[in-house]
């Protein structure tokens, strides 16, 4: 599958910049019409869009797990029991986890980050490059995830990862929720709610929680759109992506790192 | 007067074949569990006969459709199959589809078919507030059903 996912490359984006001021003015009382949710997709994703994440690291609240905790329970990953006769250390690094709540301290100013990492959803997955067997794709609009139903379990996804955002299931589920099954054997990630994008909702379970504890750190939208907030944010403050060197073009970005 | 005679006994073969086939039909065992939403309906969401026999054809073509493309509107999702064919127990507590009992897991028992769909995919409508209320306002037991979400009760 051949897309072009080429959002937020630099040229474009000074280009956007301009561009941005004529057509918000013309689209904005078309603003309303995009409240209105829950349709089911009934056309292919396509790469007219791009979903990302900008994450402002000022915001985000060192002892908070607001995100983790709704991505937990959007996902159904607080469904997972822990196996019987496992030790509880074991399964501390074992259990599954979309998002994880990172603490970066810069040695010399003592200076201390929080943040939360998931899967970046690059544009350039090493994830998708190592699967053998097309179970780990990239969707025409962005989004990285496993087909659970071609995934094998081998994990190579999980060691190519940069980031460490894959987990493995490997315990036996039940109680799964209707939008997002889950099963002992296959590797699984932040898929950005995709069962929320098909329906046409406006944010992810990380976004809504961080907002509803008042932080805000963390805007979902469409990185292609140069009317979006989070076009609009990108454009008007620094962000950085964390392992910029592997240059992956990340759809999840990070502001005061 | 031997083509005549041929085609009497074509006739006659073909009006015995679609009579055995009638019996047969009547004699045939049916699925579709009491209490279900597909039990008050008339027909599935193809007719019937192909039902039985594509059903997997239908799901797969869907499974790569919805996971690959995001396409959520359509007939043959396998979370459709089970909001509609799920029946209620006198408790009004929602039966796995897949139970030896129930409306998937009855005729695959029958048929020697393993799935391992439900390993995965839940085997009763357990959804986000919004599909499950509408699966169980549909069965009429919206005031029975607890959700499961949290997992609390498991
Ligand atoms: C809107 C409700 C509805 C949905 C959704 C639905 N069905 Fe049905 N299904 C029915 C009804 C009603 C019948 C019985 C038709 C009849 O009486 O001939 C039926 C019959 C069947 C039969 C034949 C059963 C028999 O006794 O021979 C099969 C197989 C079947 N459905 C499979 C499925 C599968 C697989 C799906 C999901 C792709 C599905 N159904 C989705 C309503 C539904
Ligand atoms: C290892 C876990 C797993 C197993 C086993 C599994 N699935 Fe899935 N399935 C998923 C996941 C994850 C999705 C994506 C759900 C989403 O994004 O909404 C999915 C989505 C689907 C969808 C589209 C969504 C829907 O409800 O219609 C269909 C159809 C489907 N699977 C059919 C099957 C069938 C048929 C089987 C058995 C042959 C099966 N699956 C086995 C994990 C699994
Ligand atoms: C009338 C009998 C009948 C009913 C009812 C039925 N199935 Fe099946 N199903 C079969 C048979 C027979 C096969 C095996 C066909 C084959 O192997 O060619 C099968 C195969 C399947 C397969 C493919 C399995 C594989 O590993 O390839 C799926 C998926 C499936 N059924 C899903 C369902 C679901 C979901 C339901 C309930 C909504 C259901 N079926 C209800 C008879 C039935």
């Amino acid at each position: 599958m051949k897309d072009d996912n080429d959002a937020i490359n630099s040229e474009r984006r000074t280009f956007l910049g301009v561009a941005a001021g004529i057509t918000a003015a013309a689209v904005a009382p078309g603003v309303i019409l995009h409240t209105v949710a829950a349709a089911p997709r009934a056309e292919p994703v396509t790469s007219d869009v791009r979903w990302g994440l900008l994450i402002d690291t000022a915001k985000c609240v060192d002892g908070c797990s607001a995100c983790v905790d709704a991505c937990n329970h959007e996902n159904g990953l607080n469904l997972q029991v822990m196996p019987a006769g496992e030790s509880p250390q074991k399964w501390e690094t074992q259990k599954a986890v979309w998002i994880r709540k990172i603490k970066l301290q810069d040695n010399q100013t003592g200076r201390v980050t929080t943040l939360p990492l998931m899967c970046q959803h690059c544009d350039d997955p090493p994830c998708v490059d190592v699967c053998p067997t097309g179970a780990s794709f990239k969707r025409a609009d962005g989004i990285v995830m496993v087909d659970r139903h071609l995934c094998i379990g081998c994990r190579y996804c999980m060691m190519a990862c940069p980031y460490k955002a894959r987990s493995f299931n490997h315990a036996e589920m039940h109680g799964q929720l209707t939008s997002v099954p889950r099963g002992k054997g296959c590797v699984e990630s932040c898929n950005l709610c995709v069962h929320r994008r098909d329906f046409e909702q406006e944010s992810t379970a990380c976004v809504d929680a961080c907002a509803a504890e008042g932080h805000h750190a963390i805007v979902f939208g469409d990185l292609k759109n140069p009317n979006s907030e989070i076009s609009q944010l990108l454009n008007a403050m620094p962000s950085r992506q964390i392992r910029e060197d592997l240059v992956l073009n990340t759809g999840v970005r990070y502001s005061g790192v | 007067m031997a083509t005549v005679l041929k085609t009497c006994l074509v006739a006659a073969g073909l009006v015995w074949a679609l009579a055995a086939q009638t019996v047969q039909a009547e004699e045939m065992k049916r699925y579709v569990v009491e209490g279900s939403r597909a039990a008050t309906l008339p027909s599935c969401v193809e007719p019937t006969e192909l039902m039985r026999r594509q059903h997997m054809e239908f799901i797969k073509h869907q499974r790569i459709a919805t996971v690959h493309e995001g396409i959520r509107k359509e007939k043959y999702g396998l979370s459709g199959c089970v909001d509609c064919h799920i029946s209620y127990s006198a408790e009004r507590i929602p039966q796995p589809i897949n139970q030896a009992d129930q409306f998937c897991g009855a005729c695959h028992a029958f048929a020697a078919v393993n799935l391992n769909c439900f390993d995965c995919h839940a085997s009763v409508p357990n959804g986000t507030p919004l599909d499950a209320a509408a699966a169980h306002e549909a069965a009429g037991v919206a005031a029975q059903v607890q959700s499961h979400r949290d997992g609390e009760d498991h």
